[in-house]
């Protein structure tokens, strides 16, 4: 349970993170929080030889409404998020769904660029980037700065679009006016345990009618999964807690959930069609 | 490529001269090159918490961190709770009057993030306590006895009888 060797490198800025990553991108890491990283490293599953400790890269933390748009620095730590004072919707979302993330001493250390680029399929983050189609701003000395849609940027388990040399510097969310009804729900065995299933959802709702509907489901695919099938159910339609019943029908119907020991598909499923309504607000323990 | 490279770390207020590689972590550290063996080491993938220390105040898991990390930060351990020889911190005196602990494993990890949290939240209450409680795992107490404790520190630590 010790990391093998491996040369450490403090950039005290962007361009020298950069560059340290540019002179070996194949056998080199970034270190953000370390909370998913450093145990790989323990299990001798990663091995880099050479760690580039972004930590005290300044200007990579915090939240700034940027026009229409709040964006989110790649190391504001999930602690962080959980205190974050944005008022509206989408604040409401991310104090939530940052709660879910792990425990304490993890939400300390961990950071939300960190789960978006280890892209886990139950990350809570990657659900929301997903859910809100966030938009990923990522650097490498040789190619400058691109931008990629959330669509395009979860690949598979694990996976993303970044190649090697580029560092995720930050994340653009859409600010939600208070139209949205926004939220989140999650089975696990145990309390901060990765979930087995999660639900994000983002419905704007005007005058009784539905006018945008986003639902994100983790755990039933090897990304984070939109459910077009909900989606279209519940757009255009009179909000109702019915409506969001058949919606999560429909998400359930719609999914091809992966069986492990933590669950079988049928008992995804089930919980699929449990968590929607759930995440938004709606407890249909009935 | 990876030798020794010399670290100063602050623990519990004193000055550590200690040559550490890169991929010491942080718990090692403590435990091997400081002497500090009251931090244990459970599982070393962030999951039991044994290892909890406070870097800047704030719990961390001290296995998920390279020693290297901890440059120029103030760290805490178990050791370092007891304002002095003679008296226990508020959370090691309620663990000692309410049986908060049986084998011991567990309890340098809960000490140090009841103590950390209740520093800076001396108005918890008891569910944000227990979601707290939540962060460590005890093979041993079923758990009770440690949320008793903790809810005896935090009168203890608000002057209530
Ligand atoms: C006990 C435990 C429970 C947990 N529970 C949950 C949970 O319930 N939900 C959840 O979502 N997560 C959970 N986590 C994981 C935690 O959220 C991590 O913090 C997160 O997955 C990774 O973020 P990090 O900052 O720690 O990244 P690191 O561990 O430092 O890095 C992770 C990966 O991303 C890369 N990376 C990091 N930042 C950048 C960047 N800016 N640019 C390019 N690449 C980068 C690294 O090179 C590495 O490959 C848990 C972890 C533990 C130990
Ligand atoms: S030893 Fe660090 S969390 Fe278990
Ligand atoms: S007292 Fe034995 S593990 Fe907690």
């Amino acid at each position: 349970m010790k990391p093998s060797p491996f040369e450490y490198v403090r950039p005290r800025d962007l361009a020298e993170a950069l560059a340290a990553i540019a002179q070996d991108p194949d056998d080199s890491k970034i270190l953000a929080g370390g909370q998913s990283l450093i145990p790989m490293m323990n299990f001798r599953l990663a091995r880099p030889a050479r760690l580039v400790d972004v930590n005290r890269v300044p200007g990579l933390a915090g939240l700034a409404a940027d026009g229409d748009r709040v964006r989110v620095g790649t190391l504001t730590r999930h602690h962080a998020m959980e205190r974050t004072p944005l008022p509206g919707p989408l604040g409401d979302l991310l104090r939530r769904a940052a709660a879910h993330v792990g425990h304490l001493p993890i939400r300390t250390r961990g950071t939300f660029g960190g789960s978006i680029a280890h892209c886990d399929a139950a990350s809570e983050w990657c659900l929301v980037a997903r859910l809100l189609d966030a938009e990923m701003t990522v650097r490498s000395q040789a190619r400058g700065t691109r931008v990629i849609p959330a669509a395009d940027f979860f690949q598979a388990v694990f996976t993303t679009a970044m190649a090697p040399d580029e560092i995720l510097t930050s994340i653009a969310l859409p600010a939600l006016d208070e139209h949205y009804r926004t939220g989140i729900a999650e089975f696990a065995r145990r309390a901060g345990d990765f979930a087995i299933v999660a639900a994000t959802a983002a419905v704007r709702v005007e005058d009784g009618l539905v006018t945008e509907a986003r639902i994100c489901l983790g755990g039933v695919a090897e990304v984070p999964l939109r459910s077009a099938a909900a989606e279209r159910v519940l757009l255009g339609a009179r909000w109702s807690p019915e409506l969001v019943t058949a919606a999560a029908e429909a998400a359930a119907a719609d999914c091809d959930p992966p069986g492990d020991a933590h669950g079988d598909p049928a008992y995804r499923r089930d919980l699929v069609r449990a968590l929607i309504p759930r995440a938004l607000g709606l407890d249909v323990r009935r | 490529m990876s030798s020794a490279i010399p670290l100063r770390l602050y623990v519990n207020g004193d000055r550590y001269e200690i040559a550490v590689e890169p991929r010491r972590t942080l718990a090692d550290a403590l435990r091997e090159d400081c002497g500090l063996t009251g931090t244990h080491l459970g599982c070393e993938h962030g999951v039991c918490g044994a290892c909890t220390v406070l870097v800047d105040g704030q719990p961390v898991r001290s296995c998920l961190m390279f020693a290297v990390q901890a440059e120029d930060t103030s760290v805490r351990t178990v050791e370092g709770l007891a304002p002095d020889e003679e008296r226990l911190h508020p959370v090691q005196q309620a663990f000692w009057e309410n049986h908060g602990l049986q084998c011991g494993f567990c309890t340098p990890g809960f000490l140090v993030l009841i103590a950390g949290y209740l520093e800076e939240h001396p108005d918890a209450e008891e569910a944000e306590l227990r979601e707290v409680l939540s962060s460590n795992l005890c093979r041993c107490t079923g758990y009770q006895n440690i949320l008793t404790s903790t809810m005896c520190a935090a009168r203890a630590m608000r002057g209530e009888p």
